[in-house]
């Protein structure tokens, strides 16, 4: 039913412009897997690779174990979910939903019942006879993954669907696909440059940047273990310093700083090059009195309430700022602005990591 | 001021309409004056004979015959042929796209005579006679110029992504084509029809040289007129008027349902879009 | 050619290579080349034909010369060759038209373009294009009608008191050029108003808000933002005045030769198929060389017909 991919040293040039960089991932059958990463970054040529549209300069792509090479797009068992889901608009929402059956020789009767059944999964009961002009954003995304799923295809491909939606309506429709996706079994993969929504639906993400692989992981991994700079910094916020590693030991590191001498995680230095701490600043705490280590002391800048956090900012004696974010969690001390305290943090908590690197799945 | 100057205007757009159209309506009226000759002066009473002798002109129907079989042929051959040479200069580009596209519309430039002259003599080389057969394709080497620029605007608002999902789905490349590019394609390729077909009937210089002996609608009128005309020519043009006229306000009609129909749609979406379901 | 094979599949790409190449190579492009051969043969009888007497020469191209005819400009007489006359009548004749048909149809393109309401556009030019549905033999004819010697022009005109006798409309040129005005004016007014149409009203209301005069805003605004219709229009209309067999026919006379007619004469009464081609491609050499100049002077492409 469902099928695992895997992208074998996979790269895609344009001209002279390499796209796609010796890419090597496996994805399990079943699994929700996204790659996340900013536009250009490469993620939108593997979605066409793997669906048959563009070709690999070299390396192979397997699905369910089988190599697509030759393969075009209406022989592989993948369906596509396009950005602009081009959804078919001379025909009926039924029509749409039961294309691919009629391609593949399916009676009329028997399409229309499974249309009807999958606008029923996905909750549109009453739209088989409508036209596609009259639906709303989300309904039509609910109408595009009907079809897709109709083609009972063993690998679902994604194309950031949810990126023309509003605020609300893209945090209804992340769950909804989660629950799609679980009562299905079929595997997704997913691509976004939002790296909330890759975080809160995905079983495995793939972070990607210029082409490259950068981490594979869990989401909880990739936003506390993050394996380079790059993911780091592009997977939520942080607090980042420059500075030389002074000395290893059983996994953390001293780092000399132009704010003292502070002590994290060491990440894999192997590659050469600049190194950079990165501390995210939901786990700063803020004190009036010195810690045991990694403390600084700051003045307080600007403090801003957010909703359900407060963000402050505190300028240290070099005048680098070090932001801290607190839970609003209705206690009276908020700090002044102007007020001397300690910014600290535990150790295990904050990466030392060089800025980027290759990758393995 | 601007009002004196936009009366101006709004004159001289009647005096162009009125300068348009009353010729036809001296043509039409023509056709119920009781002379001999074709005019409406001097009016020598009401009469329908020109309609009745029209109705037992044999050689007129079969002229008429002709050109039918004539139009019915170039739009059956002009529509693929535009349609298939728009979609292939759709897909090229550069250079080669320039070039191509500059020859498929230097037919339309090309004068009708030549167009007439130059089918004869090719055709006549591989021993060919001269014949309908030959209007029609020398029709056909500039109509379907006309056919081809209608496909090409409508391609041009088509979104490729639709192919592309057909594909995805399963569809191989003729259900591709049937089910979701042809589709697209109707309203270019029926006006392409409606083109092909009227711009043949009318059509007289190529016909004149290819026809061999055979008589058109435009040609009989033509040959007629030099030697000795009734007013049944215009009793015929009157019918013909009144059939296009017919037969435009008929498709404004329809063209201004369907709009009607799109933009209620359109309007329902975006309540339900409101609505945030 | 990727693209197509990948979009199509290679079935429906031959399918429309084939037809393509149909319609280019054997409707359009053949014949044309067969006709500029020909052109270059003498007429024979069929038994000569492929023999020895079967030459390649510029004999057909002479033709146009011989016969010399009196041709007076201002008063001072020329002695020129017959069919030449013809033909520099034929192409000043069509120039001559094509101005007129461009004084007509500008007022009227820029009253569609910037004047009426949009919503009454769709009807006006319905009523517009009612006349171009109707038979280009029919309209000519409707002018054989008006200009008649007992016709109604000249019988309104005689009750308003303008004129006397009749008039014979029908001598000499101008009729020929009446009908071709009536007939080609709608192919002016379309390219004007579509070039006009995507000029910003609001350029024009700077200009008057500068203090331009009317006459200035069109020479420096409108005028040279409607080029590309003006080209395109120009075109249509010369190239379909100097080719037009239809309109000289019936509203010309003896007087009045049109060159089309010529190759109709040659084509038709002497059956003289190779004359005919060279007259022809003469035709067609200057209509290319007109298209020509239009697009260098205006600076347009060829993609400027848009019916």
């Amino acid at each position: 039913m469902s099928a695992g991919i895997d992208l074998e040293n996979v790269s895609c040039d344009f001209g002279t412009f390499r796209a796609v960089d010796h890419v090597n991932v496996t994805i399990q059958p079943g699994e929700f897997f996204s790659f996340l990463g900013p536009s250009g970054c490469g993620k939108t040529t593997i979605l066409r690779m793997i669906s048959g549209f563009t070709d690999p300069s070299s390396g192979a792509i397997r699905i369910g174990g089988k190599d697509m090479a030759g393969q075009r797009p209406n022989q592989r068992p993948t369906a596509l979910i396009f950005q602009n889901l081009a959804l078919f608009p001379l025909m009926p929402i039924w029509e749409n939903i039961a294309f691919g059956l009629e391609v593949r020789g399916v009676d009329r009767a028997k399409r229309r019942a499974r249309a009807e059944e999958l606008l029923a999964l996905v909750d549109l009961p009453d739209a088989a006879d409508k036209m596609v002009s009259q639906l709303s954003g989300g309904q039509k995304q609910r109408v595009a993954i009907a079809r897709a799923l109709a083609v009972e295809p063993s690998v679902m491909l994604l194309d950031e669907p949810l990126s023309a939606l509003d605020l609300k309506l893209r945090q209804h429709m992340r769950a909804e696909l989660r629950a799609i996706q679980k009562r299905t079994g079929v595997t997704f993969i997913y691509i976004t440059h939002d790296q909330g929504e890759a975080l809160a639906m995905s079983d495995r993400v793939g972070v990607m940047s210029q082409g490259r692989l950068q981490q594979v992981a869990s989401p909880r991994d990739v936003y506390n273990n993050p394996a380079n700079g790059f993911v780091a910094s592009f997977v939520g916020e942080n607090n980042i310093l420059t500075g030389t590693v002074q000395n290893a030991n059983a996994g953390l590191a001293s780092f000399d700083t132009p704010v003292g001498l502070l002590r994290a995680r060491l990440g894999d230095v192997s590659g050469g090059g600049a190194m950079k701490l990165y501390v995210r600043p939901e786990h700063m705490t803020l004190s009036a009195t010195a810690g045991a280590e990694n403390s600084v002391p700051v003045t307080i800048g600007e403090v801003s309430f957010e909703g359900s956090f407060i963000a402050v900012q505190g300028a240290a004696a070099n005048g680098t700022i070090l932001t801290a974010e607190l839970r609003n969690d209705g206690m009276a001390s908020v700090p002044a602005t102007g007020s001397q305290m300690h910014i600290s943090f535990d150790a295990n908590l904050a990466s030392i990591l060089p800025d980027s690197a290759t990758v393995k799945g | 001021m601007k009002t004196n100057r936009h009366f101006l205007f709004h004159l001289y757009m009647g005096l162009f309409l009125a300068y348009l159209l009353i010729p036809l309506l001296v043509m039409g009226g023509a056709a119920f004056n009781d002379s001999k000759l074709p005019t409406v002066i001097p009016w020598k009473g009401w009469t329908d004979r020109w309609f009745v002798d029209l109705w037992n002109d044999k050689r007129i129907w079969g002229a008429f015959r002709n050109t039918l079989l004539v139009a019915v042929a170039v739009a059956a051959i002009a529509v693929p042929v535009g349609t298939a040479a728009a979609i292939l200069v759709n897909s090229i580009s550069g250079r080669v796209r320039s070039l191509l596209y500059g020859l498929m519309v230097a037919p339309i430039l090309i004068p009708g005579v030549v167009i007439g002259i130059s089918t004869l003599l090719f055709w006549n080389h591989l021993s060919v006679g001269s014949g309908l057969h030959l209007s029609v394709l020398g029709q056909v080497s500039y109509i379907a110029s006309f056919v081809m620029l209608l496909v090409l605007a409508r391609l041009q608002s088509f979104d490729q992504a639709l192919e592309e999902a057909a594909l995805d789905l399963g569809a191989s490349h003729g259900q591709v084509m049937r089910r979701i590019l042809l589709p697209h394609l109707y309203p270019a390729i029926g006006a392409g029809a409606a083109i092909s077909f009227f711009q043949s009937i009318e059509n007289f210089n190529v016909t004149l040289f290819t026809r061999g002996g055979a008589d058109t609608l435009t040609v009989y009128v033509f040959s007629k007129v030099r030697s000795g005309i009734t007013p049944t020519i215009n009793a015929l043009a009157l019918l013909l008027i009144l059939v296009t006229l017919g037969m435009a306000i008929w498709y404004e009609i329809n063209r201004r349902r369907k709009e009607r129909l799109q933009l209620t749609r359109e309007a329902e979406g975006r309540r339900a879009e409101e609505a945030m379901i | 050619m990727q693209d197509l094979l990948r979009r199509y599949g290679t079935g429906l790409t031959g399918v429309f290579i084939g037809l393509t190449f149909f319609w280019l190579a054997i409707l359009v492009i053949l014949p044309n080349f067969t006709m500029l051969e020909s052109s270059f043969r003498p007429y024979l009888a069929k038994v000569d034909e492929g023999g020895p007497l079967d030459t390649y020469s510029l004999g057909n191209y002479m033709k146009v010369f011989g016969n010399e005819v009196g041709f007076s400009i201002f008063g001072v007489v020329f002695q020129v060759p017959v069919r030449v006359k013809v033909f520099l009548l034929t192409i000043f004749y069509s120039a001559v038209v094509t101005v007129i048909t461009f004084v007509l149809a500008y007022p009227l393109a820029y009253y569609l373009a910037k004047i009426v309401s949009p919503k009454s556009l769709p009807t006006l030019f319905l009523l517009l294009f009612v006349p171009l549905w109707v038979s280009e033999i029919l309209r000519s004819f409707a002018w054989w009608i008006i200009l008649a010697l007992k016709g109604p022009l000249n019988a309104v005109l005689m009750q308003l008191g303008v004129i006397d006798t009749e008039i014979r409309w029908i001598a000499g040129f101008s009729p020929v050029i009446i009908g071709l005005v009536y007939t080609y004016v709608l192919f002016m007014v379309f390219p004007l108003y579509n070039a006009m149409q995507s000029l910003d009203s609001n350029q024009i209301e700077a200009a008057e808000d500068l203090g331009s005069p009317w006459w200035r805003t069109h020479w420096r605004v409108i005028l040279p933002h409607a080029k590309p219709g003006i080209a395109s229009g120009a075109v249509m209309v010369f190239m379909l005045s100097a080719g037009s067999l239809l309109v000289p026919s019936l509203l010309g006379s003896t007087t009045s030769g049109w060159f089309t007619q010529t190759i109709q004469g040659i084509m038709l009464d002497s059956q003289d198929w190779n004359t005919g081609a060279a007259f022809a491609f003469m035709l067609l050499i200057v209509c290319t060389l007109f298209v020509s100049l239009a697009m260098r002077v205006f600076g347009v492409k060829l993609s400027d017909i848009a019916k």
